[in-house]
């Protein structure tokens, strides 16, 4: 045993508990070396600097990876453009001007005009706010319903587990566009039912998934140890198992959102989702579709930005899957 | 894809399987008729029209059972299906069953031809990617495979349309067949090419195939990407395995390690990806048929939405649910027949 | 059968061997510089997980991954030299002339090809045998490693045996192309206690039958000491020690004594067994 603490002191040296140095220097802003030093040690002084460490580590994988880089940077670019929409546009999205119908792209218009003369630039613009506003909604009602269902269905086991899963069998049983098709019919067209519709069909993987990690998570001996010191089932799953099914669920996520943004746009295109006059790129094409052989530009713009949001997604998902998920390659 | 799934196929018996199938198919009946009598506000006027006189109202509602309890027009829904009773769409005035019977072989053809080329373009990139894993040649079928991922079906579809029809002038424009033959073929199967062939009506043969180049390679290309990123998962995985180290260790050929020994095993997960993509094509069908007017499911489903033909669009969906399972069935099927661990 | 080994020769030479694997992180040396010789003989390959034992019997099937860097001063089997074969010639040399017997036979079989099947393929690899005496071949190779119903186990999915029928599986497999050489890479640690002893008794019976030199590879020095003729001990890459096995207690390498040391003996009676105490200078590189 003697030789075994000798081998690890020879390989980290521990500092001394009697002496103060347990401290180490805060990160402080200008400090990059000594801050990369603290973020980097083998020996974290506190919970909070081994989690620091453990996410600067990430990013550095992460950095690694150009496509995954290039990826965030389209998004936080896109995040930017929409969010300075007021500010970037050059018209009114949606002043008409009849006179100037279906024009080329040119200084006063950059990417051209709609059938209606609309400027296609600030329409792509304001339609992002809608487009990207439908995706956040959709995640931020799935994400969590999702994690919710599976966590507690894969720790509870029996019953529960068989009553919950048979459900998420039943809506994967149907391709997502399809039955977010029927519920959209069902309500009236707009934002709201579409986003509603997608959210319905989209929580189902993500409840497997939690599922699925809480099953392995749930036999752990950290959650008997949990348990054991009397944590209530409550506790254990909010605090010892979903904190662990995240990693997953993220990546998860970010690899769906393409799907999701392509429903959007799918159910605009198909005249059922953001309704005329509202910008969203969905519906943009579905309105420029009929001038495509003679005015293509006003019925690719939007088709780009959509391709352009997917891809950037697909490729960040890609490179924080390597990251925070190994095992799922 | 929910992995999950391939993981609980993995272990759950056929008879398990076999079992889940009339509850999965109950539970697609209560999502339908969820949907067409409990989401509307008022599902009377969404059959007959938010412009009917009151009597007519008053009488479609006692017709359809919407003054009974919700559990009995529920087993009332139930037994119509169970007897083929769709309910007659408001649109075409047929029974949808009618309809889908007569529109569903063109979504068939198209989703074959399509699952088909994918299947087999798939597989060539991902094996011939995971072969060459961090090459240039892996990279370019990885971002091949993203940009697959991401391109919307509806803008792939004009753009195709846009180019190859419109300034190429290579392909036919929308539509099944060309104006010159059509009704020239007796619908025997319902697939126009088949159908051709059979009539030995080789122009119209050629027309009917030209004329599917365009959807079928535009719904393939979707399926593909995911194809092609599944094999080459299942392939890498394969290759690090010690079995092959083994077939190495025999002084085998290359083509023969990859093929017979690593493929071979990769086949087992991969056939289930591939029966899932082959369903998920239905999906894609709704967009690429309202592109190409590609008169199949796709497009009754989405003609009948705009029409608010709730009765055609329940019906549609359900069906396309059926489907899904009845592949799922005929995936679970197969891999038992591929795997001898599971026999 | 041409034997292309020059008279006077070891059948395997090793001068120097190195292989790296380089990582993001940094490069790997899991050999540094190994020297030995096989001739017709059983050689002994003794160290602990990650001592590069495996990693150089793989060098001499040129059997490493892609991303391995392996130099050597010399590399040779017979008169083939590995380190600039062509692909075919090693095709050859792989289950032609030397044989791999892996460690579990539960994963290095091929889940979904029958037993049968894949002793047939190696044959066909090697031989103009058409199928049906290839079977023939199977069969009696099967009846060889004393499987007592050949047929049924021939046509048995790797899944439906044991480990130990596995493991016979496993040496018919390898010894169908009559090999010259052939490598035993921990042959019996995933068996059971039992059937250890049956494998390696088939392993020496069908080397010393046939002829053959023999590389075992293993962690167990007792076990190897007992079945190998000469023992090189390995640890951090390089040969720590070489010498007959019968003269193993007379080891004088720090590594090795220690390894001995370990060992419970029935004869002594000791109040507490040592563990070994690892000395930094054998990491030292060596001459």
């Amino acid at each position: 045993m003697a030789d075994a603490a000798t081998a690890t002191a020879a390989l980290e040296p521990v500092p001394d508990e009697t002496a103060p140095a347990g401290a180490p220097p805060p990160p402080q802003p200008g400090a990059v070396p000594r801050r990369r030093d603290w973020l980097l040690t083998d020996a974290p002084a506190s919970r909070s600097q081994a989690a620091w460490g453990r996410r600067y580590q990430a990013w550095l994988a992460f950095r690694r990876n150009p496509l995954a880089v290039a990826g965030l940077a389209v998004i936080l670019v896109m995040l930017l453009l929409i969010l300075l929409a007021p500010v970037l546009a050059t018209h009114d999205p949606g002043i008409q001007q009849l006179g100037n119908r279906l024009a080329v792209p040119s200084a006063a218009h950059w990417l051209g005009t709609d059938e209606l003369g609309r400027d296609v630039w600030s329409r792509l613009l304001y339609g992002g706010r809608v487009t990207l506003g439908m995706v956040v909604a959709v995640v931020l009602l799935v994400a969590p319903l999702g994690l919710l269902v599976g966590c507690v269905a894969g720790y509870a086991g029996g019953l529960w587990d068989r009553l919950l899963m048979r459900v998420t069998d039943v809506f994967l049983a149907f391709p997502r566009l399809i039955l977010a098709l029927a519920f959209v019919a069902a309500m009236r067209p707009g934002v709201e039912s579409a986003v509603i519709a997608i959210a319905l069909t989209a929580w189902p993987p993500y409840a497997r998934l939690a599922r699925a990690e809480t099953l392995t998570i749930r036999r752990t001996d950290y959650v008997a140890a949990a348990r054991m010191t009397g944590a209530s089932p409550a506790r254990v799953v909010l605090r010892h198992v979903m904190p662990m099914c995240l990693p997953s669920l993220a990546v998860r996520v970010t690899l769906d959102m393409s799907s999701i943004i392509l429903t959007a746009a799918g159910l605009g295109f198909l005249g059922l989702g953001a309704q005329p006059p509202l910008p969203e790129w969905g519906t943009m094409i579905a309105t420029a579709r009929r001038f495509i052989l003679e005015q293509w530009w006003v019925a690719v713009m939007p088709g780009i930005a959509i391709f352009a949001a997917s891809l950037a997604f697909n490729l960040l998902g890609d490179g924080l899957r390597d990251v925070l998920d190994p095992k799922q390659r | 894809m929910p992995r999950a799934r391939l993981i609980s196929r993995q272990w759950g018996s056929l008879a398990a399987t076999a079992a889940s199938i009339p509850i999965t198919l109950l539970g697609l009946a209560l999502v339908t008729f969820f949907i067409g009598r409990v989401v509307p506000i008022d599902p009377v006027l969404a059959v007959v029209g938010d412009r009917a006189p009151a009597d007519v109202v008053a009488r479609a509602r006692v017709e359809l059972g919407l003054d009974q309890p919700l559990p009995m027009q529920f087993w009332r829904y139930l037994t119509d299906i169970v007897t083929g009773n769709l309910g007659r769409s408001v649109m075409t005035s047929n029974p949808v069953w009618e309809d889908i019977a007569r529109f569903f072989p063109a979504t068939f053809e198209l989703a074959t031809l399509a699952i088909i080329i994918a299947a087999v373009l798939g597989i060539g990139l991902g094996v011939l990617a995971a072969t060459r894993q961090g090459s240039w040649v892996d990279q370019a079928v990885r971002v091949f495979c993203l940009a697959g991922h991401s391109l919307p079906v509806f803008v792939l579809g004009l753009v195709s349309l846009l180019v190859f029809y419109a300034w190429l002038g290579w392909l036919p424009g929308p539509g099944r067949q060309g104006i010159v033959y059509q009704d020239m073929v007796e619908p025997v199967t319902g697939l126009l090419t088949l159908d051709a062939a059979l009539a030995n009506d080789w122009p119209a043969f050629w027309d009917a195939v030209l004329h599917l180049v365009q959807p079928a390679g535009i719904l393939a290309f979707f399926s593909l990407a995911y194809i092609a990123r599944m094999t080459r998962a299942f392939m890498l995985a394969e290759l690090r395995s010690e079995y092959v180290t083994t077939a190495r260790a025999k002084g085998l050929s290359n083509a023969r390690i990859v093929w017979r020994h690593a493929f071979r095993n990769t086949l087992v997960p991969l056939v289930t990806v591939i029966f899932l993509t082959y369903a998920g094509l239905l999906e894609g069908a709704v967009l690429t048929e309202t592109i190409f007017a590609w008169p199949g499911l796709g497009q009754y489903l989405t003609v009948s939405l705009l029409n608010a033909d709730m009765n055609a669009v329940l019906g549609a969906t359900l069906v396309v649910g059926l489907i899904y399972v009845v592949l799922n069935l005929f995936a679970d099927l197969l891999y038992r027949l591929l795997d001898p661990r599971t026999r | 059968m041409t034997r292309t080994v020059l008279p006077g020769e070891p059948l395997v030479a090793v001068r120097n061997l190195h292989v790296d694997f380089p990582s993001a992180t940094g490069v790997t040396q899991a050999v540094r510089g190994v020297s030995f010789a096989i001739g017709r003989e059983k050689l002994g390959i003794v160290g602990e997980s990650g001592s590069g034992k495996s990693v150089t019997g793989r060098a001499l099937m040129r059997l490493l991954p892609g991303s391995a860097r392996v130099r050597a001063d010399a590399l040779r089997f017979g008169t083939t030299d590995i380190l600039h074969a062509s692909e075919a010639e090693m095709r050859a040399l792989r289950g032609g002339r030397i044989g791999l017997i892996l460690q579990d036979p539960k994963y290095s079989l091929n889940p979904v090809m029958t037993a049968g099947a894949q002793i047939a393929e190696a044959l066909r690899a090697h031989t103009k045998l058409g199928r049906r005496e290839a079977r023939e071949a199977a069969l009696n190779l099967l009846e060889s490693v004393k499987i007592r119903d050949p047929r049924r186990v021939h046509d048995a999915y790797p899944h439906e045996l044991s480990g130990g029928m596995g493991q016979r599986v496993m040496i018919a497999m390898m010894l169908a192309p009559n090999p010259e050489l052939l490598i035993a890479d921990e042959p019996t640690s995933a068996l059971d206690a039992s059937v250890q002893a049956e494998i390696l008794s088939l392993i020496e019976e069908q080397v010393d039958s046939r002829g053959m030199a023999l590389m075992l590879i293993s962690h167990d020095l007792p076990l190897v000491s007992r079945f190998c003729d000469r023992v090189a001990v390995m640890y951090a890459g390089q040969v720590m020690e070489e010498l007959p096995a019968a003269d193993l207690h007379r080891a004088t390498h720090g590594y090795t004594r220690g390894l001995l040391e370990c060992l419970p003996s029935l004869e002594e009676r000791r109040e507490r067994l040592p563990t070994l105490r690892r000395d930094p200078s054998w990491l030292a590189p060596r001459a």
